[in-house]
């Protein structure tokens, strides 16, 4: 009785504009606004907005027995809101029919699990909320930026009182077993681990248009075939990019029309049924524990973190903005801590990164000429960050102890009027 | 395979990056089993070597039956596209109005500037070599002394450098019917700008559309040979030039009354070519952000007074260097104290400097209208007229030691790739392609 749990991931960056060294102190204007708004607009045109028309579409075609979940994050949020709130009326459309999960996240899509728990705890906690907002029910479901996870994030996501996580399959942490049961972390009951069947998920999204693939073309009932083909499987997880649906390949491949035709080639066969990420973990059993010591994500062959932390540049920029975690916090001025939160989203980092020609995918190219282009940019942004963090500090201490000092003098005058 | 090779500059008797690398350039083909014979205007003063035969042009004996012979090739591959002046005039790549003034001058006080030495039927001429005042009467006296030679010498390809030996090419073409390689190192329209030297850029042109390849050394210029002047772009190859890796054979040890400074090297002519006033305006941003950095602009050339007056104007003097033009060690001392190279050129075919700055592990910034930036990939680039961008790059590499260290890391490795084993390889390929495969 294999389920198919599908789940879009859903992230979109906010892309730095030129900032140089003499922007520093002057202007605090990080972004490039109409860079990112045409970007976003072209990318609702072709793949957000149909191909979140064709998920309703198939829900209320097949009467319910299509269910699928989207882990959205805050930037994309942020975006959407700000340049197409129309995709977030598609989304909504989606959640009210109950078929559709919302996973949450750390609103940035930031590697702050890795750096500062209290800063990923207020990301997650600050994300759930939203998506409780804007969707109506609060996530129980949870896939960390990039599938990032390991032993560690079970234990923070068991306090914060998720069910399942969704992370990546990756063949050097399962050996020998199959993705294709639930798990669960060495010694916790819950939250249960869905691990991403990368094969068939990649099949889709990143290999679906490539001619020189042998599997090329992939119709649906290929695919199908691929899924029976998993014999006794409990569960399979595809976890899809959602780009990958009419961004990374063009409506001219036919990717919108596989999907079209997926659910009703799977829901032929009678054992395959779909199901949402926290009803899996509910209904299927695990069959045991995955024990997972250095995080794993869903990139690149290496599926580590080298995309982010492969270099020195890398290091330091992550560094020197976790440098500034508690201080930030600390102050709790609004404005600075949005800022912060957007500086730690995961592309600022892989931007920089110096693994040339394995790195990107077309439709999540870095937007600097070079790594070098994007580390000073990030740089010199983050000085301005700092410049400004410390002249907030310096004035919210003037306050304190302007009122220090205006005490004394009253005492004295207190003691003047006694005399 | 033998090859007849027309040069106008060889190590040591170097006075740009021309001679350097065709010395590269030859010692790799010979490894790869060519026989050359290089014919300088002038090899009289040492330079021998174990890898090719160096021919000196001057001196070379012309008797009766080859001057016939010569001046009807002449006459048919000249006479259309090169228009030699009849009278003598100071031609200088690198010339401008003052010093043609001066040229001049000189030309009228040098008298007759070559003899012309009878021997029996057989005559000769004496060649000064280098760019001399006279350098189109050079040129022309060069291509009948070449021909000469090459009527001794038996031969596969004529592989010519540059526009000054494209006329001799031309004249052996035509006397002996072998086909002819054009190497382009640099146009005239990147050392000149708009204001090109027709002349020169007519025997630029003539010999470039004569020969059967053109072997460009950047994409770059590779656009520029086929839009300037017409040049059937099929006929093009771009090979990309190298550089030799030699040892550094002295470590130098970084003064330690200089230790906390930061220092930023301009080593090249300084001509409207190289950029150098982008790098000084450059040097005035990056001294707002950093006042403790110091810039050496290395070299000579007609813009270098200008360029000290302005320094003077700016009030950066005591931060912006005048080192002049540096030879043998001074050049490895300068770059290896160095903390970042810079070649802002405002047009550059190749750039070998930045390679070399990178065998000393200096990270470089370099203008995109180079054509070495099209090879190195990790390596920092602006537009030459964005010195704020490049102010940038200068600062931040000063600033973030890690970046400077990535930068050299990545460089080194992509270094092994830039040799001129492949260079080799590739001009190989093309002289079998012109011989039509023969060995």
């Amino acid at each position: 009785m294999p389920a198919l749990c599908l789940c879009f991931d859903v992230h979109e960056a906010y892309r730095l504009r030129k900032y140089t060294v003499f922007d520093i102190g002057q202007n605090s204007v990080y972004e490039d606004d109409d860079r990112n708004c045409d970007a976003l607009i072209a990318i609702a045109r072709s793949c957000y907005l149909p191909m979140t028309d064709l998920l309703l579409k198939l829900i209320r075609r097949h009467k319910k027995a299509f269910k699928c979940s989207f882990a959205i994050s805050g930037t994309a949020l942020d975006q959407f809101e700000q340049y197409a709130p129309e995709v977030i009326d598609g989304f909504k459309a989606l959640a009210a029919t109950g078929c559709v999960e919302f996973v949450s996240g750390p609103s940035a899509y930031s590697l702050a699990f890795l750096y500062s728990e209290q800063e990923f705890e207020r990301q997650v906690k600050e994300h759930s909320l939203r998506l409780k907002g804007i969707f109506g029910k609060k996530p129980l479901a949870f896939r960390n930026t990039e599938f990032m996870y390991s032993n560690e994030l079970a234990q923070a996501l068991k306090a914060l009182g998720f069910k399942a996580i969704l992370a990546e399959g990756a063949e050097h942490v399962l050996g020998w077993r199959s993705p294709n049961y639930v798990y669960t972390a060495p010694g916790l009951a819950e939250p249960r681990l869905l691990l991403r069947n990368m094969l068939l998920s990649e099949d889709v999204s990143i290999r679906f248009s490539n001619r020189g693939w042998s599997g090329w073309p992939l119709t649906t009932e290929k695919f199908a075939g691929w899924c029976s083909g998993a014999d006794d499987a409990d569960i399979i997880n595809l976890y899809w990019d959602y780009h990958a649906f009419g961004m990374r390949h063009d409506k001219e491949s036919g990717i919108l029309d596989f999907m079209e035709a997926f659910p009703a080639a799977m829901l032929a066969d009678k054992r395959f049924s779909f199901m949402t990420p926290s009803e899996a973990a509910k209904k299927i059993e695990p069959k045991g524990e995955v024990d997972v010591l250095d995080l794993v994500s869903w990139r690149d062959n290496e599926r580590d973190l080298t995309m982010w932390l492969g270099n020195d540049m890398q290091k330091d920029a992550v560094h020197a903005l976790y440098a500034l975690d508690g201080r930030v916090r600390a102050l709790g001025d609004a404005g600075l801590i949005h800022d912060y939160e957007r500086l730690q989203t995961a592309e600022h980092f892989s931007n920089i990164s110096t693994k040339w020609f394995t790195g990107y995918l077309a439709d999540r190219s870095n937007p600097f000429e070079s790594p070098y282009d994007a580390y000073i940019t990030y740089m010199n942004v983050l000085a301005d960050f700092e410049m400004r963090l410390a002249a907030a500090e310096k004035a919210a201490s003037k306050k304190k102890t302007a009122g220090g000092r205006a005490r004394p003098p009253k005492k004295k005058t207190d003691a003047q009027q006694k005399k | 395979m033998r090859i007849l090779m027309f040069g106008w500059e060889f190590p040591p008797h170097i006075s740009g990056g021309l001679g350097t690398a065709c010395f590269g350039m030859t010692q790799a083909l010979a490894r790869a089993g060519a026989e050359i014979i290089f014919v300088l205007p002038r090899a009289d003063r040492g330079g021998a070597n174990d890898f090719l035969r160096l021919a000196s042009a001057s001196g070379a004996l012309i008797n009766e039956e080859m001057a016939l012979r010569m001046d009807e090739a002449a006459q048919n591959a000249w006479r259309e596209s090169i228009r030699f002046l009849s009278v003598d005039s100071p031609i200088f790549p690198y010339l401008t109005p003052e010093s043609y003034a001066q040229s001049v001058e000189w030309l009228r006080q040098q008298g007759e500037t070559y003899r012309r030495r009878q021997s029996g039927r057989s005559f000769t001429y004496e060649l000064s070599g280098g760019y001399g005042p006279d350098l189109m009467g050079e040129v022309r006296r060069y291509s009948r002394l070449a021909a000469a030679i090459a009527l001794r010498e038996s031969f596969d390809v004529i592989h010519v450098h540059d526009w000054m030996t494209y006329p001799a090419g031309m004249l052996v073409k035509a006397l002996t019917g072998k086909p002819l390689v054009a190497h382009i190192h640099a146009t005239e329209f990147d050392r000149s700008g708009e204001n090109i030297n027709e002349q020169v850029a007519g025997m630029e042109r003539a010999g470039l559309m004569s020969a059967d390849r053109v072997v460009a050394v950047s994409h770059l210029t590779r656009k520029t040979v086929v839009e300037r002047y017409g040049v059937p772009a099929q006929k093009v190859s771009v090979v990309h030039n190298a550089v030799a890796r030699h040892e550094v054979e002295r470590r130098y040890v970084v003064p330690p009354r200089i230790r906390h400074e930061k220092r930023v090297l301009f080593l090249g002519r300084v001509t409207f070519q190289k950029g150098p006033e982008y790098f000084m305006e450059s040097a005035r941003l990056v001294l707002r952000k950093m006042p403790n950095v110091r810039f050496f602009m290395a070299g000579s050339g007609d813009m270098l007074p200008m360029l000290i007056r302005r320094a003077g104007q700016l009030r950066i003097g005591n931060r912006f260097h005048f080192a002049g033009f540096l030879r043998g060690e001074e050049v490895d001392r300068m770059f290896a104290l160095s903390d970042l190279y810079v070649m802002p050129s405002v047009s550059e075919p190749f750039g070998i400097t930045p390679l070399e700055a990178m065998l000393y592990d200096v990270p470089v910034l370099l203008s995109r209208q180079s054509g070495v930036s099209e090879v190195l990939k990790h390596a920092l680039k602006a537009d030459f007229w964005d010195t704020r961008d490049m102010a940038d790059k200068i600062c931040a590499v000063l600033r973030y030691p890690c970046l400077a260290a990535e930068l050299v890391k990545n460089c080194r490795q992509e270094m092994k790739s830039i040799r001129w084993e492949n260079v080799a390889v590739q001009l190989m390929a093309i002289y079998r392609d012109v011989t039509g495969g023969c060995q």
